[in-house]
């Protein structure tokens, strides 16, 4: 093959590699920012929506999402999901994460914050800041000694 | 109070900080009494996580005394001396109740920041925040989240140099050969003679095991892992470790295979991803047997290249991961520790005062001076 023709397979091989990662990055991509969220939480589905009434972390977001519950198989619990109401938001994918929008982003985090609700009878809360916290108020003295 | 702070790439100072406080109604607040460095610190120290803010307070292995109760505590009483795992685990939801507290759905408070392995597992203490982690244990008091299930009584017979070691060394090291189901007769061979290897080795050891072979290639680290566990050392700098570990194996190959190295400790320059990573696991899959057991301890987030995928289908492996153990384990090693079956102190080879912690980390960092672990007392 003449040195022409190396260099021709060369950037043919090259364009192809950049066309494949371009094709990977676009697949990874959710073609569907509206999808549904789901998590599996302990107990039965009456437990989770008893009576049909939604858990305090998703009772702000009425008339905004809509919901269902199922059994999940194996014994797992209740399968529990959430999607925006009325299809695709304005911004999606990674521009709706910048922008601190992505509805996915918050309905998880919802869903997370309901199912340690459900299943801790609590939300677990961060440390605070330091910044937000007070100055040191406990005696930094050594306790009594022990066997240590 | 006094707490480690990270101040950025290879930058620690003891600083003074808010203390903590009772957020949830299961949390205490324990006052520590000893803390120890961890090799699950290093890439933080190193730099090579990016979601790290200034100001954190490092440290997930830590013993103490209760000094605050939540009002949903129901095991600890104030002034109970305790050892805390390392992982927060709810122990409700459907991973705690299969036993894997370590998968914990609930034992971190945000998904700020979505692991990019997928869903998040159980917190951990001294881990930045943006990860839903928890202020560390480098500090003079720290906050401990669902309590009951993860802070356990120290027996009076336990001191606080050998307790501490039961926060997360020795349970990586018995959940390691747990997991690789090692059985009486088997020949075991361990990546890495830090305290978690010879915590792996030991565990190796009392459950049977008929060869267990620390691989390392600090000569110090291997000469007391040999002699405080019983384990043979092999230097990889001076034999062919696949050569000598068929060779000690009757030609099979190690039974169970572990790779206890940590992750990588250098600066954010240093290989963390590519062929220069993963050495100890990718010796580690050549070696065992065929049908046998690869358990890796502590892979960080990191990506391995050059995985011989080939070698794993062709041996029909079993590949184990477990970078954070649940706390289960902690009761029953505790109880080892005070028949004296379980002996961690010596690992313990720099003892300092909180004040000098970032002298003791640059020691366990480097290596220096024959370090395997600094321990602080606040």
């Amino acid at each position: 093959m003449t040195r022409t023709g190396r260099l021709a397979d060369g950037v043919r091989a090259l364009a192809a590699g950049v066309l494949a990662l371009v094709h990977r990055r676009r697949a990874a991509t959710d073609p569907r920012p509206g999808r549904w969220q789901v998590v599996t939480v302990t107990g039965r589905p009456e437990q989770v929506l008893p009576g049909g009434r939604w858990p305090e972390p998703l009772r702000p977001l009425d008339g905004a999402v809509e919901v269902w519950a199922r059994p999940a198989p194996g014994g797992r619990g209740t399968e529990l999901a959430v999607r925006p109401l009325g299809g695709t938001p304005a911004l999606a994918g990674f521009a709706a994460h910048l922008v601190g929008d992505d509805p996915g982003r918050y309905l998880r985090q919802v869903l997370r914050q309901t199912r340690q609700l459900l299943e801790t009878g609590e939300v677990l809360r961060a440390d605070r800041s330091p910044l937000d916290r007070p100055a040191a108020r406990r005696p930094s003295r050594p306790g009594p000694e022990g066997t240590g | 109070m006094r707490a480690l702070c990270w101040e950025g790439t290879d930058a620690l100072a003891v600083r003074q900080v808010p203390d903590p406080e009772l957020r949830n109604a299961r949390d205490m607040i324990v006052r520590v009494r000893r803390s120890a460095t961890c090799g699950g610190d290093l890439p933080l120290l190193a730099g090579r996580v990016p979601e790290a803010a200034t100001g954190e307070v490092l440290g997930h292995e830590f013993v103490g005394e209760v000094v605050e109760v939540g009002p949903e505590v129901r095991r600890h009483r104030v002034a109970d001396r305790v050892v805390v795992g390392a992982a927060i685990a709810c122990g409700a939801c459907w991973f705690c109740r299969q036993g894997l507290l370590a998968c914990c759905d609930n034992g971190t408070s945000d998904v700020a920041t979505e692991p990019q392995w997928g869903a998040p597992a159980a917190g951990c203490y001294g881990r930045p925040a943006r990860l839903g982690g928890f202020a560390g244990g480098h500090a003079e008091f720290v906050r401990v989240p669902y309590a009951d299930v993860g802070a356990f009584a120290v027996p009076d017979g336990v001191d606080d140099d050998r307790a501490v070691f039961a926060a997360d060394a020795a349970p990586a090291g018995w959940h390691g050969v747990e997991l690789a189901g090692v059985a009486p007769g088997d020949v075991v061979a361990v990546w890495g003679a830090g305290a978690v290897g010879q915590l792996t080795a030991a565990a190796a050891v009392a459950r049977g095991a008929a060869r267990v072979i620390v691989v390392d290639e600090h000569a110090d680290r291997l000469r007391m892992a040999a002699r405080h566990t019983g384990a043979e050392p092999l230097d990889h700098r001076s034999v062919d470790v696949l050569a000598e570990l068929r060779e000690r194996s009757g030609g099979r190959g190690p039974d169970v295979c572990v790779d206890a190295a940590g992750p990588p400790t250098g600066p954010a320059r240093w290989p963390a991803t590519g062929p220069d990573a993963g050495v100890a696991l990718r010796e580690a899959v050549h070696a065992c047997r065929k049908g046998g057991t690869v358990v890796v301890l502590a892979g960080g987030s990191t990506f391995v290249d050059r995985f011989p995928l080939g070698a794993v289908t062709e041996k029909g492996l079993a590949v184990r991961g477990g970078a954070r153990v649940g706390p289960d384990a902690i009761p029953a090693l505790l109880a080892r520790m005070a028949r004296d079956e379980l002996v961690t102190e010596h690992l313990a080879t720099h003892r300092l005062p909180l004040d000098r912690a970032a002298e003791g980390y640059a020691l366990f960092r480097d290596r220096a001076d024959g370090c395997v672990r600094a321990v602080f007392t606040p």
